[in-house]
């Protein structure tokens, strides 16, 4: 005989449990609970459910359902009131590679591994070798990039040329067995000349921005640190600096770059456009970020500065081993905003006429054969796009590495 | 040192390049092998990438008919995409050997920043309208919301013109084109004004584009040309040349197709401007055939403009003001004797 069968009067075992009642569990007391506890509260839901009601479903028809995703110019012109996906994909090299020269993009290509795989590697928890890796993608793999997209044709010149010359004047020149060892990867590679001026699209982005990122932080760090220091000079200087280049817009700095800077030069000599906005893009970001870093110095207590002191360190290992070790720490998501910011912002360079991933978009919208309607609105939700999932992954990123640095600082 | 020096140099990609003084512009472009074009950063049917990434259009044709005429390949021309702030200091910097962008030649821009070597394209104000409105003339449009971009010259223009024909209106006006015909479409003004090139692209982004017509009365003249620095006059006259010898060829019926027969052609003018006959090149620093080599490689004025904004494109451009002295419209290209 089973337990819980009913034998006269009495339960042979407990009652099987009942569902709790609906007002306490499931989705419906989800609702009551969190979005009608109240008449404002109510008032404000059914405001917002009209809102997204109204907005949503039209955007995701004119993006997905209704939307052209093959054909070619002609389909999207016999319907011009949904996206045009194919202006896309018939020009999405272009959006990559800007007009990099076609027969080198593999170039590109070997870099966009290197650095995914460098991400991917730093980004999982338990990979090896992290410090290594670290080390060669902030200072090798910038060189070995700069090298691979602009070429060694130009570097093995100017090496060759300087060898010839102290081969001709029989000068001792104790730099020249290194110059020969250079020259021995830079002519195995033998990689011809691409101007940045060629450069473009998102990996005309991407440099722009890891690069003002790379840079910037060690400024930043630096800058705070000359801020906070004793020494009135180095202190009134990083002041100046810091307070110059935040107080300036970026449009400005760009705009003195390419249009004043020129006419400062002697007649005859350039200074690569890119190379400009860059610089200027970094320090306008390396003033950002030492205000922040100097956010987390001051939130360090004293009683660390004193220990370590009372420890014996001197200035550098204190900085570096104690204090900041934790200020950065505390300030990761406000190092992470002003990156994201930074990529950001370098869309701005489209107004010194460089094509990154918006000025592309924006030339190719210029077409006559693809203007249509859908096509502008197709291209400016397309950059939003790849915008959007580059700055979510960096928001991503920075929330993991705070939870792995989470010592209890955290309130 | 020096070593460092190298590295620097190469690092921070520092070029170096001739600036201004006679026939220096044409030594340094021989030298470098290529003609560096300043040309906008995308306006439809004068210079926008392709779908390959090659710039083409009616500015691009002219910058490709230099690099024909100097170093015999349509080809070797790289092309500066510049904005309308930095084109002028592009060019007097000797970024670009020459600005081939678009430009309204004015005298203050030809005494300040370069010397216009002609006319590629005749340009003027317009207005569009819907159908609907049944205006068939712009002394018609008193009371009209009149949409159009801001702070450029198309907007004092218009406030010149409503003036002068005592017609009120008021001025639905947006920082970018876009922005402005979006604003058309949605009816919220009757009459968009800008260059009537810019009309007939932008018509076509329209919902209905047949719903809507391009009124006849042109307000302002932009004559739109190619510009070289000041000082260097042998590259002023290669670029001059290149433009004539193209409008020269049209108006002689010599194009891409029988170029190649008219060095044995009977008529004199036409040997010369393929340089059958002659020195015409060697006078300017080039090529007998360097004219030869323009129509052989990028065609006639009449084939550029067919290519890239004439009837059969999406921009439907007439010829109209645009078409030879002798069929009605004003180019009219000096002879090449």
């Amino acid at each position: 005989m089973a337990i819980n069968e009913y034998s006269g009067v009495v339960n042979a075992g407990d009652l099987p449990d009942k569902p709790a009642p609906m007002r306490t569990e499931g989705i419906v007391a989800w609702i009551r609970d969190n979005l009608f506890n109240g008449v404002f509260n109510s008032v404000l839901s059914l405001v917002a459910l009209a809102f997204l009601l109204y907005t949503i479903p039209p955007a995701l028809n004119w993006l997905v359902f209704s939307a052209n995703w093959t054909g070619g110019a002609d389909a999207c012109r016999a319907n011009p009131d949904a996206a045009c996906w194919p202006f896309v994909t018939a020009r999405w090299e272009q959006f990559l590679y800007g007009f990099y020269e076609k027969s080198e993009r593999w170039r590109i290509d070997i870099l966009l591994a290197i650095l995914a795989f460098g991400i991917v590697w730093l980004a999982i928890e338990k990979m090896p070798l992290k410090k290594y890796m670290a080390i060669f993608m902030l200072v090798i793999f910038p060189v070995l990039a700069f090298y691979m997209m602009f070429g060694t044709e130009s570097a093995l010149k100017g090496i060759d040329s300087t060898l010839a010359a102290h081969a001709a004047s029989g000068e001792f020149a104790p730099l020249d067995p290194l110059r020969k060892l250079l020259r021995i990867p830079f002519a195995a590679a033998d990689l011809k000349t691409v101007e940045t001026s060629q450069w473009g699209g998102f990996t005309l982005t991407l440099v722009i921005a890891l690069s003002g990122i790379v840079a910037s932080l060690p400024l930043g760090v630096l800058l705070a640190l000359g801020r906070r220091s004793k020494m009135k000079i180095i202190s009134l200087l990083s002041t100046i600096f810091i307070e110059f280049w935040r107080g300036i817009p970026l449009v400005a700095v760009l705009f003195m770059a390419t249009i004043m800077f020129p006419l400062f030069l002697p007649k005859g000599v350039h200074f690569d456009q890119l190379l400009r906005a860059v610089i200027g893009v970094a320090l306008f970001a390396s003033a950002y970020m030492a205000e922040v870093v100097r956010g987390g110095l001051q939130a360090i207590d004293k009683g660390q500065y004193e220990g370590s002191m009372a420890l014996g360190l001197p200035y550098t290992k204190m900085m570096r081993l104690i204090i900041m070790p934790q200020a950065l720490k505390i300030v990761i998501p406000g190092i992470v905003n002003t990156f994201i910011g930074l990529f950001k912002d370098t869309t701005l360079v489209l107004i010194i006429a460089l094509f990154d991933l918006l000025g592309i978009v924006q030339a190719s919208i210029a077409d006559p054969n693809w203007s249509i309607k859908s096509v502008p609105y197709t291209g400016y939700a397309f950059v939003a796009i790849v915008f959007w999932i580059c700055c979510y992954a960096m928001a991503i990123y920075s929330r993991r590495i705070e939870e792995k640095l989470h010592t209890g600082h955290k309130r | 040192m020096q070593f460092l020096k190298t590295l620097g140099v190469t690092a921070l990609f520092v070029a170096s390049a001739g600036v201004a003084q006679a026939g220096e512009t044409l030594d340094a472009v021989k030298a470098k092998g290529f003609v560096q074009c300043g040309v906008s950063q995308g306006l439809p049917g004068f210079s926008n990438p392709d779908d390959q990434g090659d710039w083409t259009g009616l500015d691009v044709d002219f910058c490709r008919a230099m690099a024909a005429a100097v170093l015999g390949d349509a080809e070797a021309v790289k092309f500066t995409p510049l904005s309308a702030k930095v084109r002028f200091t592009a060019l007097t910097s000797g970024e670009v050997d020459v600005l081939s962008r678009n430009t309204t030649w004015t005298m203050s821009r030809d005494t300040d920043f370069g010397e216009f070597v002609g006319v590629n394209y005749y340009d003027g104000q317009g207005f569009m309208v819907p159908k609907s409105l049944g205006v068939a003339s712009a002394t018609e449009l008193s009371g009209a919301a009149v949409c159009t971009n801001t702070g450029t010259t198309t907007e004092l223009n218009v406030a010149d013109y409503f003036r002068a024909n005592k017609m009120d209106y008021t001025v639905v006006a947006f920082e970018k084109a876009d922005e402005v015909v979006a604003a058309y479409d949605a009816g919220r003004c009757d009459v968009y004004t800008t260059d009537r090139s810019g009309l007939a692209a932008q018509r076509t982004k329209l919902s209905k584009p047949d719903d809507h017509v391009v009124l006849p009365e042109i307000i302002s003249k932009e004559p739109l040309g190619p510009l070289v620095r000041h000082g260097d006059n042998e590259w002023g006259d290669i670029a001059r040349w290149s433009l004539n010898c193209m409008i020269n060829a049209e108006e002689m019926g010599v194009s891409s197709a029988n170029v190649a027969d008219m060095a044995t052609s009977t008529n004199p003018a036409i040997k010369r401007l393929v340089g059958a006959e002659g020195d015409l090149g060697s006078k300017i620093g080039l090529d007998n055939a360097f004219c030869g080599n323009i129509i052989a490689s990028v065609g006639n004025y009449a084939e550029s403009y067919e290519r890239n904004v004439g009837p059969d494109t999406p921009l439907k451009l007439e010829r109209g003001v645009n078409a030879l002295w002798s069929q009605g419209g004003v180019l009219y290209a000096a002879p090449m004797r």
